[in-house]
């Protein structure tokens, strides 16, 4: 009793907090003196208006499915790992070096072996936080955070002592060579005679987010591994009793996690920017734990979460350059509220609604 | 009532600005920011400036991450921004992508070459300027020590530390010049803390006139430069105002007036895609001289310094290029 029908779990709680986020944003956007209808008209227009638009959408929403899932496979066993943005830095770091220094003959080989020198970077990451919180007990969301810092200045280092092309100036790795080109959505769509804007970076790693989607459902709800990583996330004792070993579902779940985490590279190091550059994650490391938190750590709710800050990404993006008076900072904020009302502030409306639907029960009875 | 009329206003913004909207410039702003005080400021005056003389208008963007110059890039293009001015060499590799996609818009990019029919390529030669001002510390110095603070450390900022050097070292080649750097990422355009730190470091070895050539980061040096009453040398833009009686003179790098010209080309249709060298000569480069600093200069200063920056232009004095060989003659 008190708890809610799933459907309302699933898609009204989020809603109205979404609801709730956009109307607190149109208040500040009214407050700058902006008209706010308009604001959402030009991000709404600007994510999914065109073939362009859409192209950034979904390529930003494919970076926020990997992240996504990567810290709800980890949150099932009740880990907080938010890691993702070192993990995915290093995984695109693995990328990289797949890319540069093998020449692929065709990009159907290039990519198996990227998703492997993806995951097992972004995995390497998140295996040592994992070691420390089951064998000695560190707080895993200590370490990881700390392990973000260890990986950004791994990467600055490698990107300036040895990865720079000799002769550059900018810290960024050469080229990829042409057989480790992705097909972009523009080339996918004429393929089966379609048009799509050519500039979008939206590539063939989108369709491989929502393989990754289908495999953490089978992994969590379908498999021996994933009833053991709900069951020590739901009591540790009680696993325990029923003869897990914490220390392999703690280990397992993190090297999960951060192999998700890590795939992110193959779409914007080897989908997108073809090279390396500084900072190639964009912050979709932490945006990953609202998606996960607003997706209700299921696969679907992921999915769609990260759609949702796909288009809020893109279309804040173009409403920055529409209105200067809307400035980078401003976007942020509307983005901050949205994470804040989804994840935070969860309970304000849980908790009336929980009322509200026990009392209409109570009715009907 | 209010809120109202912020409706209506909007609107009408919206179908003013919709009109208007037919082949506009585009600024992307680089990294460090549009009111750095130094380099991105300069291009952000010189596209002003175009705005006021002109009554144009133009897009404007400001890059946040390295990461989002390519989006930048194309949505300015998409936009239909023509031409599009983009600063910095960071975005030669993402422009050599970009321009082939768009063939129908001009763009121009400062501080490297980006060799595409549709680019202008604008290059400053930073070490003839910087010769001058390191000729002003040489005369200023009683210490016998200088010093210089670079922002990124990249073959283009150490262009301006032996163009510098090769200043000081003219007036009198016992005169000491202490280097740093702030930093390897694009980060080291925009950290003052650093670069005032830097300045005190170098102020305790002695050094009495700082030459910082760091974006952002300078603008920390130029204070503790001043709060520690030795001499600073501005960059880029003209920085005497900053702190009178303290910045000796400033390296200007006339980016403004590289962007007014862009503009101006653009919008009248005598856009010329190709190569752009901005020196002493055409006073794309020089040291600058106002009432905030006229108290510094002597009058004998002023004579050496344009007798050398004659002498450049004459091809008498040879200014050493780092970047044409990646070394420097002299420490």
């Amino acid at each position: 009793m008190g708890r809610l029908p799933k459907w309302a779990d699933v898609a009204l709680i989020p809603l109205i907090n979404l609801a709730l986020a956009l109307i607190v944003s149109g208040l500040v956007v009214l407050y700058i003196g902006e008209n706010p209808i308009e604001a959402v008209a030009i991000m709404v227009n600007g994510a999914i208006g065109s073939t362009y638009g859409w192209g950034y959408t979904l390529y930003y929403a494919t970076n926020f499915i990997f992240t996504g899932l990567a810290v709800a496979v980890a949150f099932h066993a009740r880990l907080f790992n938010i890691g993702g943005e070192g993990q995915a830095g290093l995984g695109g770091l693995g990328v990289a070096l797949v890319c540069l220094f093998i020449p692929w003959p065709h990009w159907t080989l290039a990519l198996p072996a990227a998703i492997l020198a993806g995951a097992l970077f972004g995995a390497a990451l998140a295996a040592v936080p994992a070691w420390l919180q089951a064998k000695r007990g560190s707080h895993i969301v200590i370490t990881t955070i700390m392990f973000n810092f260890i990986a950004s200045a791994l990467l600055v280092y490698l990107l300036v002592n040895v990865l720079k092309k000799p002769g550059q100036m900018s810290p960024e790795t050469a080229r990829f060579p042409e057989g480790a080109r992705l097909p972009s959505a523009h080339d996918m769509a004429s393929w089966v005679g379609l048009d799509f804007s050519k500039s979008a970076p939206l590539n063939i790693t989108f369709f491989i987010a929502i393989l990754a989607c289908v495999a953490v459902w089978f992994l969590i709800w379908r498999t021996r591994l994933g009833y053991q990583i709900r069951a020590f996330g739901h009591s540790e004792p009680a696993a325990v009793y029923a003869g897990i070993n914490p220390v392999k579902i703690t280990m397992v779940t993190m090297l999960i996690s951060g192999a998700l985490a890590g795939l992110m590279g193959i779409n914007s190091v080897m989908g997108e920017a073809e090279r390396l550059v500084i900072d190639s994650v964009q912050g979709a490391g932490f945006v990953g734990i609202a998606v996960a938190l607003m997706g209700r750590s299921h696969p679907a709710g992921v999915f769609l979460a990260a759609l949702l800050f796909g288009m809020l990404y893109q279309g804040g993006g173009e409403l920055e350059f529409e209105k200067p008076a809307v400035s980078r900072e401003m976007i942020l904020v509307i983005q901050g509220l949205v994470i804040l009302f989804t994840g935070a502030l969860d309970n304000m409306v849980r908790m009336p609604l929980e009322g509200l639907f026990l009392r209409l029960r109570g009715g009907a009875r | 009532m209010t809120v109202f009329k912020t409706v209506l206003g909007a609107g009408a913004a919206l179908a003013m600005s919709a009109v208007a909207a037919l082949a506009e410039p585009g600024l992307i702003i680089d990294l460090g920011g549009k009111f750095d005080k130094s380099f991105n400021e300069a291009a952000y005056n010189g596209a002003q400036r175009w705005v006021k003389e002109t009554g144009g208008s133009y897009i404007e963007t400001e890059l946040q991450s390295e990461a989002q110059r390519e989006q930048n890039m194309r949505k300015m293009a998409e936009r239909g921004a023509n031409p599009i001015v983009v600063l910095g060499f960071a975005n030669a590799s993402t422009l050599e992508r970009v321009a082939p996609d768009y063939p129908d818009t001009n763009f121009a990019i400062i501080d490297m070459v980006v060799d595409q029919p549709n680019v202008l390529s604008i290059v400053f030669a930073e070490h003839e300027g910087s010769y001058l001002v390191g000729m002003l510390a040489g005369m200023k110095t009683q210490t016998k020590t200088v010093g210089f603070i670079g922002g990124m450390d990249i073959p283009l900022i150490r262009k301006f530390a032996c163009g510098y050097v090769q200043g000081v070292k003219a007036v009198d080649p016992s005169i000491r010049v202490i280097q740093n750097m702030t930093g390897t990422t694009p980060a080291a355009w925009n950290d003052p803390v650093k670069g005032a730190e830097l300045a005190r470091a170098q102020i305790a070895q002695g050094a009495d006139v700082i030459y910082a050539a760091a974006g952002g980061t300078g603008v920390g040096v130029l204070q503790a430069a001043a709060d520690a009453g030795i001499y600073s040398i501005g960059v880029d833009s003209n920085q005497n105002y900053m702190h009178p009686g303290s910045v000796l003179t400033s390296m200007v790098k006339r980016v403004d007036n590289a962007v007014y010209n862009v503009f101006k080309a653009g919008t009248e249709g005598t856009f010329k895609p190709g190569f752009l060298l901005m020196n002493l000569a055409n006073d794309g480069v020089g040291y600058a001289l106002d009432e905030y600093n006229a108290a510094l200069i002597t009058d004998e200063m002023k004579a050496a310094v344009e007798d050398a920056k004659a002498k450049i232009i004459a091809g008498e004095i040879k200014v050493h290029d780092y970047m044409s060989d990646d070394s420097c003659p002299v420490e």
